[in-house]
Parts: structure tokens; sequence; C-alpha cells
């Protein structure tokens, strides 16, 4: 069997869902598929109310947001066809891509692709980091939040980034109880209000450690921590034993890419943006002309930015085959601008200059 | 230190405190935010308009002592659940803190809950004077609870 | 042991689902129609849900959405199913897989 669309998105959070609506607002024959039972992305794991402009969604939770855009997608069901439990597995030549669901094979024809595979999970090497009861945090927040189910009593987490932070307040809220919090940099990465958050009901922020091995034989029984010096090595007799049911390790993410290496899109490696991304331009489109990515696959930022990229991705998509438009330009134009006031300030720093190391590559700036 | 340990320091909260005559006409917030993150949802919150950014989204946000009434609308809408209403005019020797609680039980009014400090130490039992938790809130609960007035700035958070 | 059901959630509603029985290696269990194996296992308390083919290590659930394999079994005679993904069923019969697992003929 085989299916013809216009845009073809490839990935149902964030910034798949609104490169997709915009899409098929402007007018264009829209197909999303996400290998997932439920588009939503890692926004329908999301307790916590979104940092961020008051103008979009900042301030309300990240669930009430897949919502939103759940919603959005809803009233454009005329033109776009979303496929739940759907993988993307390659391209082909000539703007085809297969995609398999239940076991059932297809080819999909179309116009323009818009990428938005997200991101995967980094681990960490520490003794017997394969027990179980070490879990990447999305594992955690997917298992607790979706499913509502603890992954365990008591935990460690790894790392103080926002999603080490996030995930703990939300495991406190869910019962669990968070034992400490381990951080081998000597200041907290995430925003200091989260850490203050989860540390006021009584966590512990070791930062300067690191976690040397997890304790057990068929399950996670503790966690034996110790200091680092100004060069990640464990300073000696400073270790301790801390005891839990579990581990989390939230040690950053890494832009999930296979698809774009396996359509010949050209990569850049950009520490800043968390790895290899698909080198692309302003308007989000890839050295495959018909090839476009937003969200963490092009690099590792949050929800509301992902949002903003899949606009203009959604946009300049529809604009490659219905020919140039005010409206898309003004939905590109609008959503620059809020990128540019979010990616602004100390804390945008990186992100800043890793999305200009990408433009600069692809002889933009 | 703040950005060590998540425990803001004496030294690192002044520059966020009311001035001492503001603390004499009631109830006054204090915006416990020290880092400059795109985020600006209090700004909106507040009816008095006594927020403001002057660099825009990522400057933190600056309060008007003057103007802020001490309603308190803008401690559920804050992502980092870091705004705090004091009133160091509740009664003598008594002050009240109110802050969000986002956890299971919310306490009821009239309830003994246990105080906690910034590093989740136990600092004693406090009475809960009120409880604000509409649907407008999206289950943050406002909760206010009556402190010695020498721990008004040490108590942030309650295990209920 | 204490239950690994969040019973109430400050922010979420978990909707009341339908209770189905299962069996691992053999044992009866119970769980929610339609959560993935592997979450009905881990409220069960169960956390290994395979032993590595090579060194024999205990392996369990890790990143809840099929991307890893870590939480592979066998599941009515299907090898490899990714239980963290699979939707649990009245009746299934779930196994960990001995070494890389058996195709049945």
């Amino acid at each position: 069997m085989s299916r013809n669309t216009e845009v073809f998105v490839i990935g149902g959070g964030p910034a798949g869902l609104s490169a997709a609506h915009v899409a098929a607002k402007l007018g264009a024959k829209t197909l999303l598929v996400d290998d997932s039972a439920r588009v939503g992305g890692q926004l329908i794991k999301q307790t916590h109310r979104f940092f961020g402009s008051s103008n979009r969604d900042a301030g309300i939770r990240g669930i009430t947001i897949a919502d939103k855009l759940q919603q959005d997608i809803s009233e454009v069901a005329d033109r776009l066809t979303v496929l739940e439990n759907t993988a993307a597995v390659g391209f082909y030549h000539n703007k085809e891509a297969g995609i398999l669901s239940q076991n059932a094979y297809e080819r999909v024809t179309y116009q323009a692709a818009i990428v938005c595979t997200g991101a995967t999970e980094n681990s960490l090497t520490f003794e017997n980091n394969d027990l179980p009861g070490i879990y990447g945090a999305g594992g955690v927040q997917t298992l607790m939040n979706v499913h509502g189910i603890k992954p365990g009593q008591k935990i460690l987490m790894v790392g103080s980034g926002n999603i080490g932070l996030i995930v703990s307040y939300q495991l406190i809220q869910a019962g669990v109880e968070v034992v400490g919090l381990v951080e081998g940099m000597p200041t907290i990465g995430g925003y200091l209000v989260h850490a203050s958050k989860i540390r006021r009901l009584g966590v512990p922020i070791h930062t300067s450690h690191t976690i040397l091995k997890a304790l057990g034989t068929e399950g996670v029984e503790g966690a034996v921590l110790c200091r680092v010096d100004e060069k990640f090595q464990p300073v000696p007799n400073t270790e301790f034993e801390i005891k839990c049911d579990c581990i989390c390790l939230a040690v950053g993410l890494t832009p999930l890419i296979d698809l774009f290496q396996q359509a010949q899109c050209r990569m850049v490696h950009v520490g800043e943006l968390g790895g290899l991304v698909p080198l692309h331009d302003s308007s989000m489109r890839t050295t495959n002309p018909d090839i476009f990515v937003a969200g963490d696959a092009s690099g590792i930022e949050e929800a509301t930015t992902a949002i903003l990229a899949g606009r203009i991705a959604g946009a300049r998509a529809y604009e490659t085959i219905h020919g140039k438009s005010a409206d898309a330009d003004a939905i590109v134009a609008e959503a620059r601008e809020e990128l540019r006031t979010l990616r602004s300030g100390s804390t945008g720093e990186r992100i800043r200059w890793g999305r200009e190391r990408v433009l600069k590559e692809a002889g933009e700036c | 230190m703040l950005k060590n340990d998540g425990i803001i320091t004496p030294e690192e909260l002044t520059p966020v405190l009311p001035p001492l005559a503001r603390l004499e006409k009631g109830p006054v917030a204090i915006i416990e935010c020290l880092q400059d993150i795109p985020c600006d949802p209090c700004v909106s919150a507040c009816p008095t308009k006594a927020i403001k950014m002057k660099e825009g989204i990522t400057d933190k946000p600056l309060l008007d002592f003057a103007a802020c009434t001490g309603c308190g609308l803008c401690i559920p809408k804050c992502p980092g659940l870091a705004i705090f209403v004091i009133n160091m005019k509740h009664t003598a020797g008594m002050a009240t803190v109110s802050m969000s609680h986002e956890l299971l039980p919310v306490p009821e009014k009239g309830q003994e809950v246990t105080a906690l400090d910034r590093a989740g130490k136990v600092v004693g039992k406090v009475k809960v004077v009120r409880v604000i938790n509409p649907p407008a809130y999206d289950r943050t609960a406002v909760v206010t609870v009556e402190v010695p007035a020498d721990q008004v700035n040490n108590i942030r958070a309650i295990r209920v | 042991m204490t239950s690994l059901r969040i019973e109430k959630h400050p922010v979420l509603n978990f909707p009341e689902r339908k209770t189905v029985k299962f069996y691992f290696e053999g044992k009866k269990y119970q769980g929610f129609e339609g959560e993935p194996i592997a979450a009905a296992l881990h409220a069960a308390g169960i956390k290994t849900l395979r032993h590595s083919p090579q060194k024999n290590r205990a392996r369990g659930f890790f990143c809840a959405i099929g991307r890893c394999s870590s939480c592979i079994m066998e599941v009515d005679g299907q090898i490899n199913t990714m239980t963290c993904i699979t939707p649990l069923k009245e009746g299934m019969q779930v196994k960990m897989q001995k070494g890389h697992g058996h195709i049945k003929p």
C-alpha cells in the first residue's frame, strides 16, 4: 500500500504537532506519524508549569500544553491525518519514505518532510550501571506520570540539569523519597528555582560529586558516591554509601538523527546542541532541500522553542509546495522574534552559540 | 550558596527583601528568583503592575514594593514556586508566610503542620491560617501559615 | 511490600481501568488492561525481566519508549517482544527469554 501527502511530519511531540498544525492550517495536505500510542511527545509527562513568555504557554503545565496542541490539530483534521503507533523507518530517493505500523509496511510519497524525532537519553559509565532499577529520567516520567506507577520507594537522582531537578520534584509529588541528587560540576546546571524547590523539601544536592557504583546483584540496593576534584577525578577517601532501590539518570540528551543520516543530510557536531545535528538554515531546512528539521533533533533545547521551530518548519515546508505566502511569512517572523527573546540573556548563551555555529556552517551568519 | 546547593543565603536574599518601612504596612511579596531565566508569568499575574522586567523576559523580576498590595495572585503563577507573601502585621510577635503547595495532602485551615526551612530542616509546628485552592489556580494551592516573626524569612515549605 | 501504584496525585488523575490477569513464568498476576506489560510487572514488584545472553547480568526496564531493548521478553511465545510498549491483555503468558530466545518452529 502507499499513501500520498504534501507535507510528511515524522514525530508528534511539540515540534511535530506544531509543524503539522501550521502546514495544514496554511492549506497543505499533511500526514503525521508517531511511533508511540499517543501523540504529545514528552509533554504528556510534564506535570510542572512551563517557563517562558506568558504570550505563549508559560505558567501552564506541560500536560495542558499537550492538550492545547492536540486541540489545534483536531481543528485542521480535514487536511491532517495522524497515525499513532507508526514509525518512519527510512527515506527512499524521489521523495518517498517507508512507515511501519503493527507489522504492516507502507510507502509514503511526499513533497516536503519535516523530521521531529526528538532525542534519546544519555547514560553514564559506572560500576553496575546495567542493574534493574537504574532508569533514564524519561523512563521514570513515563512509568510515573503516564502509567501511574512509582519507579521505587527511594530514588537517587544523577544530574542537576532542569530534567534532573524537575523529575526529582515530580518524584516527590508521586510519593517517592528522593534520597539525594548528584552533580559532577561544582554548580547546579538547571534553573536555581527548581533546585531550591526540591532542596526545601529535604533533598540533599551533592555538587562536585559522582556515582562510583550501584550496589546490588538482581536490583539496586544502594549507591556509592564520592567527591570529585576540578578535573572530575574521584577524591580518595571521600566515598560514602547511600541506600536506595532505584537510580535515575538525567545526564543529558542526544539528538535522534538516524533518519537524517540515512537521507544523506550533511551533519555537523555541535557540543552545545547535544552532538551531531543535521545542518540547517534559519528556515529549518536541511541540506536535503525536501527535508526540514525541528525540535530536539535539531539541537537539544526545550518544548517552547521546539514549538516555535516547528511552526517555522511547517510554514516553510508549506511554501516549498504552494509558493510564497504572506501568512507563512508572518508565522515565521513571529516565531523568530519569540525565539530570539527566549534565547537572550545568560541562561541562553550556550544555545545561542550552538545555533550561531549551525547557521554559520549553513552560510547564513 | 544557591548555585552550589540550592539554598539561598541571607546575603543573596537581601536584594529582594522589602524595606522595613514597607513591612510595617502589611503583606508584601518576596520574589526569590535570582537568576536570569526566560520566564515572565509573574509580570502579567500582578493586578497592580508592580512586577517589571527591565531588560525583557530573561531579566530578573523587579518588584515595586510600594505598588505591591501583597494580594498573592502571583504566587501560584510562578513556575519556579519562588514567590512568597509575608505579613509582619499579623498579630503581636507572629507573622504569616504564604506559599505554593503542590503536594498531597493539601492541609486545611486550622491544621497544624511541620514547617521546613530552605534546606528542608524541620523548624517546628505551625498553624495553617488560610488555604486558597480554586480551579483557576490549577492544582497549585496557596497555603498561609502563622509563624514566629523571626522565622518569616526562614520558613519556606511545609510537611503536612 | 508497599504497592508502587500511585493512588492519589496532586496534579494527575489516573482513570479507572479494567483489571486483567496474566502469567509471569507461569505464576498468576494482575494488571490493568492496555498498560505496558513491563509496567504491570514493575507494579507487581518484578524488576528483573531477563538475563543478558553472554554475562548473565540481570536486565530490567530502562527507556520505557521502545528504544533500548533492555525489556525484551517472550510474550505468548513471541520472543524479543518489547514489553515496555506492548499493551497487556487478559491471559498473556510472559516469560523471561533464555539466552537470545528460541523461535518456535
